[in-house]
């Protein structure tokens, strides 16, 4: 029986012992509900988590396990020449007694033995079902493969026996303990809650593991290139490095140029976006009449939904050009990607982003604030530039950061639009290029993993993921204070 | 949102005196009011004049109409989405609904203090400096001053934070923050002060500090007051309106409300028997 249907079936035992645990505590009250301790439902669920739960974990648990066995099962019938060899080696040894194994599965025993007694060729036989092999498998081969057979069925049945074993366990037990003083409630809810924690633990680990991972690469790549070539040097220049060099290139890895393109593109973006964000987002809270609100307000979301490889699509051949060609038009020299367009592109796409950030916050101004400045004969611009404004800077300023760690993380559009090269110029008319543009570029293509011409990728990326982190938490932090001051 | 019934008298047509029911000639007088929100009539034919340099205590149960009454005074109930008055209500013989009134003038003219306090998030002086910087009220540095100062002695406040004006107005108490915006709402110099149960969240002490300001406030201004406490009415008013269920249901001197009431709602209302 495969994993899924056993599970299946597990669950499937598990909605039967749902439907006879209510209907066994509907007998225990007597017909008097108000009896028990706890609603029907949470004595169903009792008794169904007991069944499925531990079975499930089981099959879980073996199902991660079962590989390691089964490897260690073949390496027990290796002879000792074979383990003395490289590791790859090995590996692909290992491999091959996989294959013959799974074509083992597709004949019959009697075929099997068959083929085995009268050396026939089992590269044509395997080959026939299938499966193709190489060369001639060894006596230790077939031997270790016959092996991994037996213990893969053993594994099959016994796993299937003790799962629905432990299912009827668990529904017997629990099925016993169901009395009407039972707290299936508490026991239910306990349960839940440690499912909830186990969720919010994966998140966190997940968190936490690519971190680690990140930072063991950028400590590689600082093994082999010391830190203050990166954080000051002002060259950008890896080199290339293609598969199967020794990686020992001597590149220019400086991070200088990449910030100042980010910075500088995100502070065109942000110039762009966050006026007419914001003063979107004041016409929208304050002026708009419901019916225009109902209208816009999901216009202007819906650009926030555009995939912003389009946005990129449209700097790299429509806003780039027309730009070139307004500049050449005028006898200003434009290159086509440049910190100007990228910028510009960005902006626009930010502008949902501060706009519907902007107007939640000045929403949650109190209205008793507006009232108390109209009643003073103040009028509406006045409220809102004296009033309304002031109190929601703070949460102006979260959107902000906010905003600006959207622009600096951003990929796609700077890839586009950007231009690769690394140059440090105040000309926004100039292409400059940022340290999303060459994670991507350093990553892709034919790679030597080793080489630090790769391994900055990840120096770049857990910069990158420093400065959006500080960027967000301290955009938060200001958010918070904001909302905690009107709660 | 807002239609005047007829807008017929023009702007500072003195001459034109109202008459009939509940029209007294007075610093406001409301004829025939009623006020939707939405499909939901709130007020139904109003009438009821407001005397000048006196305090006016409208009371009724909660629901009644009271608040939404007194928005109408300023006009506050623009800002009400769907919310329409008809009717007429003049003050000083204008109608405060005509459509040649510019409303901020208007609410310059008769002030509000909120039920519940709302001071600006802003230093204690710059709220109360903010009305007369938007309406130009001050020409100097020392003129402001002289204003903060004067209205936060009105108030009642001036002892109290004298030497705090820079801190914030919202890190005051919630009696406090209450005269502040009594205080603010003076700065204008307005000649009409609305105030929406103005202590319902005050201790007895601050109560009846602010009942003591009213009184004082009275020689100078027209004061309409609402109010949930008979006693608070019975104190600081001269005349008294009760509402109920939308309509006005009686009004007059405020002894004679409390000591011989006409109308047998009144009369329950006061002994406590509805609300
Ligand atoms: N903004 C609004 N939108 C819709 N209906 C409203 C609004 N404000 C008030 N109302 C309705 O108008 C009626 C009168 O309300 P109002 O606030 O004037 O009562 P009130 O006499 O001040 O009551 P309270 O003593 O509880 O403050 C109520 O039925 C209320 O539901
Ligand atoms: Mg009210």
């Amino acid at each position: 029986m495969t994993r899924l249907l056993l599970s299946a079936l597990i669950l499937a035992l598990g909605g039967a012992a749902y439907g006879l645990a209510t209907d066994r505590a509907r007998q225990l009250s007597g017909g008097k509900l108000s009896n028990l301790h706890s609603r029907l439902s949470y004595y169903g669920f009792f008794v169904a988590l007991w069944t499925v739960l531990p079975a499930l974990l089981l099959v879980i648990a073996w199902s991660i396990a079962e590989p390691m066995v089964m490897h260690s099962v073949v390496q027990s019938q290796l002879p000792a020449d074979i383990l003395t060899k490289s590791k790859a080696e090995v590996a692909m040894v290992d491999s091959s007694i996989g294959t013959i194994a799974d074509g083992f599965q597709r004949l019959t025993p009697t075929e099997l033995a068959a083929a085995l007694a009268s050396k026939t060729s089992l590269v044509d036989l395997l080959g026939s079902k299938g499966v193709a092999l190489g060369t001639e498998p060894e006596a230790f081969q077939i031997a270790a493969a016959q092996q991994l057979n037996r213990w893969s069925d053993l594994s099959r049945y016994g796993i299937t026996t003790i799962a629905l074993g432990l299912a009827a366990l668990g529904f017997v037990l629990s099925m016993f303990r169901l009395t009407g003083k039972l707290r299936a409630r508490n026991a239910v809810e306990k349960i839940m809650l440690a499912g909830l924690v186990g969720a919010s633990t994966v998140a966190i680990l997940t968190t936490a593991g690519i971190v680690l991972s990140m930072l063991l690469e950028t400590i590689h790549f600082f093994q082999k290139v010391p830190p203050q070539d990166f954080f000051l040097s002002t060259v950008w220049d890896p080199r290339f490095s293609a598969a199967g060099s020794t990686g020992t290139a001597g590149g220019q890895f400086g991070l200088l140029p990449l910030l100042w393109g980010t910075t500088y593109i995100s502070l065109v973006a942000l110039v762009v976006a966050v006026p007419i964000g914001l003063l979107a987002a004041i016409y929208m809270s304050e002026y708009a009449s419901k019916r225009v609100r109902t209208v816009v307000k999901p216009m202007l979301e819906l650009l926030a939904g555009i995939p912003t490889i389009v946005y990129g699509l449209f700097a790299l051949i429509s806003f780039g050009p027309f730009l070139r060609d307004a500049g050449a038009a005028i006898g200003v020299p434009v290159s086509a990607s440049s910190v100007l367009t990228a910028g510009f592109v960005m902006g626009i796409m930010l502008i949902p982003f501060v706009s519907s950030l902007s107007d939640d916050v000045i929403n949650a101004v109190p209205q008793t604030l507006r009232d108390g400045s109209l009643g003073l004969g103040a009028t509406r611009s006045e409220t809102i530039k004296q009033v309304v404004l002031p109190a929601a800077l703070p949460g102006v300023i979260g959107a902000v950061l906010l905003a600006a760690s959207r622009a600096i993380g951003e990929t796609m559009i700077v890839v586009l639009a950007a231009g690769i090269a690394a140059n440090i110029t105040v000309n926004p008319l100039q292409p400059v290029t940022t340290m999303t543009v060459k994670i991507v570029s350093q990553l892709t293509g034919d790679l030597e993993f080793n080489s630090p011409q790769t391994l900055v990728a990840f120096a770049l990326g857990l910069t990158l993921f420093t400065i959006t982190l500080g960027l967000n938490i301290y955009a938060l932090s200001v958010v918070r204070r904001f909302r905690e001051h009107y709660e | 949102m807002v239609a005047a019934s007829d807008a017929s008298v023009l702007n500072g047509s003195g001459a034109k005196t109202l008459t009939g029911p509940g029209a007294h000639s007075g610093k406001i007088s409301a004829r025939d009011v009623n006020v939707f929100y939405g499909e939901n009539q709130a007020l139904k034919s109003v009438n009821v004049g407001i005397p000048e340099r006196s305090v006016m205590a409208f009371i009724g149960p909660s629901g009644c109409g009271k608040s939404t009454f007194l928005r109408c005074i300023n006009r506050m109930n623009d800002t009400i989405a769907g919310c329409r008055v008809t009717g007429k209500i003049t003050l000083d013989n204008e109608d405060i609904y005509d459509s040649k009134l510019d409303v901020v003038q208007l609410r310059a003219r008769v002030g509000m203090v909120f039920q519940k306090p709302n001071p600006f998030p802003k230093s204690i002086f710059d709220n109360i400096a903010y009305g007369p910087r938007i309406h130009g009220l001050a020409q100097s540095k020392t003129d402001l001053e002289g204003i903060v100062t004067a209205s936060l002695k009105k108030a009642g406040l001036w002892d109290e934070v004298k030497d705090r004006l820079k801190e914030q107005g919202t890190g005051l108490s919630g009696g406090q923050q209450q005269r502040l915006c009594i205080a603010r709402a003076i700065a204008v110099g307005p000649e009409v002060i609305l105030m929406d149960e103005p202590c319902s969240a005050l201790d007895p002490i601050a109560t009846a500090r602010i009942e003591e300001l009213i009184d004082d406030l009275r020689k100078n201004f027209t004061i309409v007051i609402v109010t949930h406490s008979m006693q608070q009415a019975a104190r600081v008013s001269q005349h008294t309106a009760f509402f109920h269920l939308g309509s006005l249901v009686e009004k007059g001197e405020t002894q004679q409300i409390f000591m011989a009431p006409t109308d047998k709602r009144t009369q329950d209302y006061i002994t406590g028997r509805i609300g």
